[in-house]
Order: C-alpha cells, then structure tokens, then sequence
C-alpha cells in the first residue's frame, strides 16, 4: 500500500470483530486503524505512557474512513503544493539531480540537512520515472534521482549550493 | 378466556422486563442479573406468580438459548477458530482449570452429584463473550494491544462451550461412563464434521443461504438453526452446540446480514429465558447460599484477573495492560446461567440458586471492576511515573 517500505506496519486479527493496524510514527507516537468487518472503521490513537491503550478512537463510517484518506493521501498533497506554489508568489518548486559521484550518492536525505539548513522542504524524489512521494530522511539517494523541493528562491538557491558540494 | 390471561401474563413480564433494562442501560450494567431477579419474582414462591404462560416461556427459553448460541457462532469465522486454536491453545487450557477449580471445589464440598459438579465448574469458568465485546466497544478499547488477547480467550472459551455442553448434557441425562464416553466421542465427531463442512462448503453453503430480501434470510437462517439443534438434540450433543455450529459454518455477506436480523429476536428470547431460570428458582433458597456465592465471586474474580493478565504478559503487554486484560473477562453472564439451567432443568436443583447468585453479583459487578479499573491503573501509573522521576536539583 505505502510506496515506503521503512514503516513497519503491525497487522492484527480481531476475531469476531475485524482487523487492527498499527505502527509507531517517527516522533514516536503510535496510531492505528481498526477496521471492523461491516466496514466501519476505527481510528485509534494511543497513550503516551501507557503504549497499550487507546486515549481516544474516532469511529468512521467507510465513505468517512475514504474521504480522511483521501486527504491524507500523499497524492492529494503533492496536488495541492503544485496549486499552491502557483498561489503564493514567493514559493516555488524546483528539481535538484543528485549526480553520480556526487558528496550525497550513497548517503540518505537526512545527511544533506537540507530542511534544517534551509528551510525548503523535499516533497519527492525521482527516480527512473517514478515519483516517490513524501521521502523519509533514511531514504537512500543514489546518482540520477532527482529531489523535488519546495521552497522559498532563497532557500531554494541555498539547497542548490548544498548540492553543489 | 385462557388466551386472554396468557396475552396478559405475557405482555406484563415483557414490559417489566423493558423498563429494568431502561434501568440498565441508565446505570450502565448488564441487564441480565435484573431479568434474573424479574423471573425470582414472578417464579413459584415469589411475589407475582404467573398462572398460564409458563409453558410458552419454557419453550421460549429453548429457542433464547438456540438463537443466544447462533449469534456467538455468527462472530466467528472456521477459519478464525482454527488459528486461535493454534496459537492460544496453552492460556485456554489454563483458563479452563484455573477458573473451574473454584466451581468444582465448591461442588465437592457442597456434597453434590459429580454432573453437578461438572456444572457448578462450568458456571465459574464462563466469560460472557457478549458483555465482555460489549463493554470493548463502549469503553474504545478495541484498539488496545490487550484486546486481541482478550478476545482469543473469549474465542477459545466460546471453543471450549461446544464440547463441554454435549458432554454435560450427557453426565446430566445420567449415561454410564460407557454411554457418556460414546456421548462425547459422538460429539467430538459431530463437531469435527461441522468444522470441516464449514471450512470446505461454507462458500456454498453461504450462497445458498443468501437472500437480499431480510425476511428470506431470516427464515432460512433461523430454520437450519432450529433444525440443527433439533438434530443435535436427538444425537445427545445438546441443542445449543448445533445452533453454534450453524454460526460458525455462515460467514461474510450472509452472517452480516443475519446478525443484524437476528439480533432483536434474540433480545426477546434471551431475555426470556433469563425470566425462565429465574423462574425455576425458588428465590428462599438464595440468601443461604448467598455467602458461598460471595466467596465464589471474590476468587473467582482473582483467577480470572490472574488468567487474563498472565496471557496479557506472554503477549508482552505492560501492567496496566494486563490489568484491563484481566478485569475484562471478569463479567459472567448468558452462558453460565445456560450452563445451570441444563442442570437445575435435568433435576439438579441445588445448583439454580447458588449460579443465581453468582451471575447476579458477578454481571453486576464485572462490568464496573473493568469500567473503573483503566482510570485507577492509569492515575496509579501516573503517580508513580513522578516519583521514579529524580527530583529536581538545586
């Protein structure tokens, strides 16, 4: 389902109820789903110091579960930042390549601290045509990907300098 | 004249019986130890005892009991089963003897029959599946860590009621050890059968039940249910389990749809036959036996806490986990109360007024010990999360 393997999602049978999903976010928050076999389902969110228990759980109706993914859904996002460097002046989106035998071929995003140094954030990277939505930073770069950032001119001529290390 | 009375017995106990479970609802506990005392009261040597309708509720109770057991085999799937089988086989069977125990020891002291006494293990063993799912929902716990090992248990208890009724139907008709034991084997091949029919054939079985039409549906879900039963009945292996096996053997679109049919005419008819067991029981026999159903309720609330937290624990889920697992199968109910029945009804009287007793106290107080018990846990983790904290310096 998810383009990233790097979440380690946790199936569980509920018998006579359905099926739970579940995993801990990289700010070390656990959510999940409960889906019920009559299509309902639950989103749960889980304790900070009690791991095992749920502080609340929201019940959606199958059209509501759709519609919260839909918005949640990396598509939807990319979608709506191409709009919106359209909207706001002082924003736009630009592509980096990464090129072989660059300083970062072979490194993960997080090694480029290009969010931290700049500002500007990486909304996918390319890689032999294909869009890979929303990277975290361990994503292994590799010479030919291409980043695709999105940011302020000055953050995004900053990244280019970065790049260009 | 007679019909006139019957309508009337009939319509009275009915709407009492709607406004103790108004009563329920509004306290927020199972309304099953309510039906129980309703039947108390309008039993023999109660305060209002009913005249005509008696013969009507007797079988009313048969069928609360067959529809009780359709709608347990509806939540599972063979499939479902055959894992938790596999996987929980080892906390079911500890379940079983460490809960029974206490039953049994009360049995033997009490001097009663060994069926009785099979019975009476019976009655303590049983989580109720329903108020235990139930009470899942209402709190939001469905996705706690603990509840799938909540819910295994109640599965391999629920497992456990489709052998143990044929074989307590058969101590209790009063077979011999040969008889008894050709009982159980008849049984345990009975259910095999249908496990292995539902595995296989349930897609057909599911397609030809299927109807869009919820009329149809529920006439023919709730006929191959009676028939079953009625067959399982004959065979010695006890109504209920064939009603059970009708459940499980329906799965996916079909058991969807019944469930949702079904489920008010189970209502009626469970609520019934609670009426039914109270009716049977004569209420000056409970407070002698009152103080024996204490003791029972104190233990046998310990056992079930140990049980459910130690399975918790092998499930590598924390203290307050475990404790929320442990009080949630507390709640004893339905089928503690149909596991009496069957022996008050073969003959056994001793046994109705102390699982009375029981049933009452623990569905009364099973279901407050796990609504309070996850704020008590949580606050006391709370306090001690701060004082393992070292105190600030300087």
């Amino acid at each position: 389902m998810s383009s990233d393997e790097s979440i380690e999602v946790t199936e569980v049978a509920l018998p006579g109820i359905g099926l739970r999903h579940d995993f801990v976010t990289s700010k070390g928050r656990r959510v999940g789903v409960v889906s019920h076999r009559s299509g309902k389902r639950e989103l749960v969110i889980y304790d900070q110091e009690d791991p095992d228990a749920c502080v609340d759980s929201v019940t959606l109706t199958g059209d509501e579960a759709d519609t919260l993914a839909e918005y949640l859904g990396t598509h939807r996002v990319m979608e709506r930042l191409a709009t919106l460097s359209d909207q706001v002046s002082n924003l736009h989106t630009r592509k980096f390549p990464v090129s072989s035998g660059s300083r970062y071929d072979g490194k993960t995003l997080g090694d480029t601290h290009v969010r931290t140094r700049t500002g500007a954030s990486i909304v996918a990277i390319l890689r032999d045509g294909e869009a890979i939505a929303s990277p975290t930073p361990d994503f292994g770069l590799t010479g030919n990907d291409t980043l695709i950032l999105v940011g302020t001119d000055e953050a995004l001529s900053a990244v280019g300098e970065i790049l260009a290390e | 004249m007679e019909s006139g009375i019957l309508l009337l017995e009939l319509g009275a106990v009915i709407l009492s019986l709607s406004i103790l479970g108004r009563f329920a609802a509004r306290v927020q506990l199972s309304p099953i130890p309510l039906y129980l005392l309703a039947g108390l009261l309008f039993g023999h040597g109660g305060l209002l005892p009913l005249a005509t309708s008696e013969e009507f509720i007797s079988v009313g109770a048969e069928i609360g009991v067959i529809l009780l057991l359709l709608l347990l085999g509806l939540e599972y799937s063979a499939d479902e089963l055959m894992v938790n089988l596999r996987t929980h086989a080892s906390s079911g069977v500890v379940d079983l003897v460490v809960n029974s125990a206490p039953g049994i020891a009360v049995g033997i002291m009490l001097g009663w029959e060994l069926p009785a006494i099979v019975a009476m293990g019976g009655v303590t063993y049983a989580t109720s599946s329903g108020i235990a799912a139930k009470l899942l929902t209402d709190l939001g716990r469905l996705g706690n860590r603990e509840t799938p090992v909540v819910l295994s248990l109640l599965v391999l208890e629920d497992l456990t009621m489709a052998l143990y009724l044929p074989i307590l139907t058969a101590l209790l008709a009063g077979v011999g050890l040969f008889g008894g034991s050709v009982t159980v084997l008849i049984a345990v091949a009975t259910i095999s059968i249908a496990l292995i029919v539902a595995l296989k054939y349930g897609r057909l079985i599911n397609k030809l039940l299927f109807s869009s039409d919820s009329e149809l549906l529920l006439l023919g879900v709730f006929g191959l249910a009676l028939l079953v039963a009625g067959i399982a009945q004959q065979l010695q292996v006890s109504s209920a389990v064939g009603a059970f096996l009708v459940g499980i053997a329906l799965s996916g679109k079909v058991a969807e749809s019944a469930r949702v049919v079904l489920s008010p005419l189970r209502d009626l008819f469970a609520a019934v036959f609670f009426v039914f067991f109270g009716l049977h029981t004569d209420p000056t026999q409970i407070p002698p036996v009152l103080g024996i159903a204490v003791v029972l309720a104190l233990v046998t609330t310990i056992t079930k806490v140990w049980v459910g937290g130690w399975a918790a624990s092998r499930a590598g889920i924390a203290r307050p986990g475990q404790l929320r697992a442990g009080t949630m199968m507390v709640p004893r109910g339905e089928f503690n109360i149909v596991i009496a029945g069957l022996a008050a009804s073969a003959g056994f009287a001793g046994i109705g007024p102390l699982a009375a007793a029981y049933v009452m106290l623990m569905a009364v107080f099973g279901p407050m010990l796990t609504r309070f018990v996850g704020p008590i846990s949580g606050g006391v983790l709370k306090v001690l999360t701060r004082t393992k904290s070292p105190p600030p310096t300087g």
